[in-house]
């Protein structure tokens, strides 16, 4: 089944109040382990066999069982980029197994067809009435998901996404390491301004953000990643978790690897293999559902706030597109700034934080003023809980902290991280860069 | 120093073309005297298709600047640390270049410096524009 056209979308301004809002909820969630690779021989550790053990997860976190999901949303993303060399699929370079795993469905990728043939239960009953192809990845698909059941395509949706890393080094082979650079690349690549390297060019925006304001980047950026470890440390899903990680120190995060000086490797996300799941269902049956409080979907976005005139963004641009992102997020749920209480951000490259942070405003967060509230408590004690999932950077690239979090924040079940605060509402993103794909969560519909 | 070879197209040959004449020219649209770089098909302001090309006095500042330590593009990783500025054009500072200040030693780079266009042979014998501290 094709993909619904664009028409879904909540992608600019002026559309008003989702009229979806708090007219669906989310019931459940689930993970799998999170490993830092695929090993190449644990067939209980594929991605295909992950999708399966978050689902269940998922489901019983909502007290559902398979023949409650009506809506399969499996999103077959290549998280590395399918053109990105070895460390992206297994094949072609290396030999297959027999199946269910002779092709790279199952393995660096899962489809829905691999999933229904490998999980029979699923659908045992003739249950899954919409099962789209393509579903996009979480940052979009999670607000696609939810406007499917609002618009009553299904009713129980089981949205699925995977996180996948091969053996090898990650996004160096195919077109990155190719001697000439195709389309866009050519104003770019030449001169290695490589957009992984770059942070999706918002390196540079921080760099300008920096001299604007007079801000030294590790003074800035430390406290923001010190703190998402911390509270990743306090998730025991998390990667960091799972593989004994100690708290990072200052030392540690400004003396290690740079990448693209002056960002560091602790501000990129580790690549990761794991795969979360979650439920999303209308509200009426979520109220029904007793095992957790319901956590209402109070708007979607996608699309992206603006895109520069010309080589590399610069911080006017930056600052203005984001705004544009935040005026849709409020705008859509009805909420404005003073009214959130949870900010879980994307965060995959750090540098995205300070602007996403005074863009929406939160806790009153201006322009330029990032520096001197980070350095305040931001801690999940404290009164200005920023990032309280801890991310990507303090959990692993699964991009799902940001969801989990806020979902268990809003029901009040997010243990040692449940914040001292109000926390009835939410807002959460896998939004890389100027992406508008943000959820707005609250305990309430209204 | 192993540049990655561009790959013109259409839209982008004129400019290639100029560059191998030791030229930068950037779009201008005839619409709404706009310019830009990249080139694009349409002016980005007013959509127009009618553009034309602008010789530029090569002259530019330094808007901001890193260091490509561990880079993803393993062509470029063997000259790592390597500069990686954006130079924005004196004519419209709206307009900006990617620059690995050839010449310039690694980290001796500021907001503000003066520069230049220059140009570079990559491997293949073409030559890629590159900026210069003057």
């Amino acid at each position: 089944m094709a993909i619904e056209p664009d028409g879904w979308q909540r992608n600019r301004e002026g559309l008003g109040v989702w009229p979806g809002r708090g007219k669906t909820a989310f019931v459940g969630w689930g993970m799998s382990p999170v490993d830092r690779r695929w090993d190449g021989v644990s067939f209980d550790r594929t991605l295909g066999e992950f999708s399966k053990v978050a689902a269940r997860a998922a489901l019983a976190d909502a007290g559902l069982e398979e023949k409650d999901i009506d809506g399969l949303f499996m999103c077959p993303d290549n998280m590395a980029g399918a053109n990105s060399g070895p460390s992206s699929q297994w094949g072609p370079t290396r030999p297959y197994f027999d199946p269910p795993y002779d092709s790279e469905d199952g393995l660096s990728i899962v489809t829905n067809n691999w999933l229904l043939a490998n999980w029979p239960e699923l659908n045992a009953n003739k249950n899954i009435k919409y099962a789209p192809d393509n579903v996009p990845a979480i940052g979009a698909g999670l607000g696609f998901a939810a406007e499917m059941v609002f618009q009553g395509r299904c009713e129980v949706a089981l949205y699925i996404y995977t996180a996948n890393n091969m053996d090898g080094r990650y996004r160096r082979g195919g077109t990155f390491a190719a001697p000439k650079a195709i389309g866009g690349s050519q104003w770019n690549n030449v001169w290695g301004a490589n957009v992984i390297d770059l942070q999706l060019h918002t390196t540079f925006a921080l760099t300008q953000y920096c001299h604007q304001y007079g801000v030294d980047w590790d003074e800035m950026m430390y406290p923001i990643v010190s703190n998402e470890h911390r509270n990743g440390l306090m998730n025991d899903w998390s990667f960091y978790v799972q593989n004994g990680a100690a708290h990072l120190t200052f030392e540690d995060y400004a003396n290690s690897r740079p990448i693209t000086n002056p960002a560091h490797i602790w501000d990129y996300d580790r690549p990761v293999n794991a795969v979360g799941a979650f439920i999303i269902t209308t509200a009426e049956r979520a109220q029904r559902l007793t095992k957790h409080k319901p956590v209402y979907i109070l708007n979607h976005n996608q699309g992206s706030g603006g895109s520069a005139r010309s080589s590399c963004v610069t911080l006017a641009e930056y600052e203005s597109f984001q705004k544009r992102v935040a005026r849709m997020v409020y705008e859509g749920s009805g909420l404005q700034p003073k009214d959130i209480d949870i900010f879980n951000p994307y965060d995959g490259f750090s540098s995205f934080l300070p602007f996403s942070l005074e863009a929406f405003e939160w806790h009153g967060v201006g322009k330029g003023e990032t520096k001197d509230f980070v350095n305040g408590d931001i801690s999940v004690e404290g009164p200005h809980p920023y990032l309280s999932g801890g991310g990507n950077l303090g959990n692993g690239r699964t991009r799902t902290a940001m969801y989990i979090d806020s979902i268990e924040q809003l029901r009040g079940e997010a243990g040692r991280r449940q914040v001292n605060t109000s926390h009835e509402t939410a807002i959460c993103a896998f939004a890389p860069a100027l992406s508008a794909n943000y959820l707005v969560l609250g305990n309430s519909p209204s | 120093m192993p540049y990655i070879i561009p790959v013109p197209d259409e839209v982008s040959q004129p400019f290639w073309d100029a560059v191998q004449e030791r030229r930068l020219i950037v779009q201008q649209c005839s619409g709404c005297n706009t310019l830009q770089y990249p080139p694009r098909a349409t002016c980005q302001d007013c959509n127009s298709d009618q553009l034309t090309w602008k010789e530029t006095s090569g002259k530019g500042h330094v808007l901001t600047w890193g260091v490509l330590e561990d880079s993803h593009l393993p062509v470029r990783a063997a000259d790592q640390p390597l500069n990686l500025a954006v130079v924005t054009l004196d004519e419209d500072p709206n307009i900006n270049f990617y620059s690995n200040l050839p010449g310039t030693p690694v980290r001796q780079v500021k907001v503000g410096d003066a520069v230049e266009v220059t140009f570079v042979e990559a491997p293949d014998g073409s030559l890629i524009h590159e900026w210069k501290k003057i």
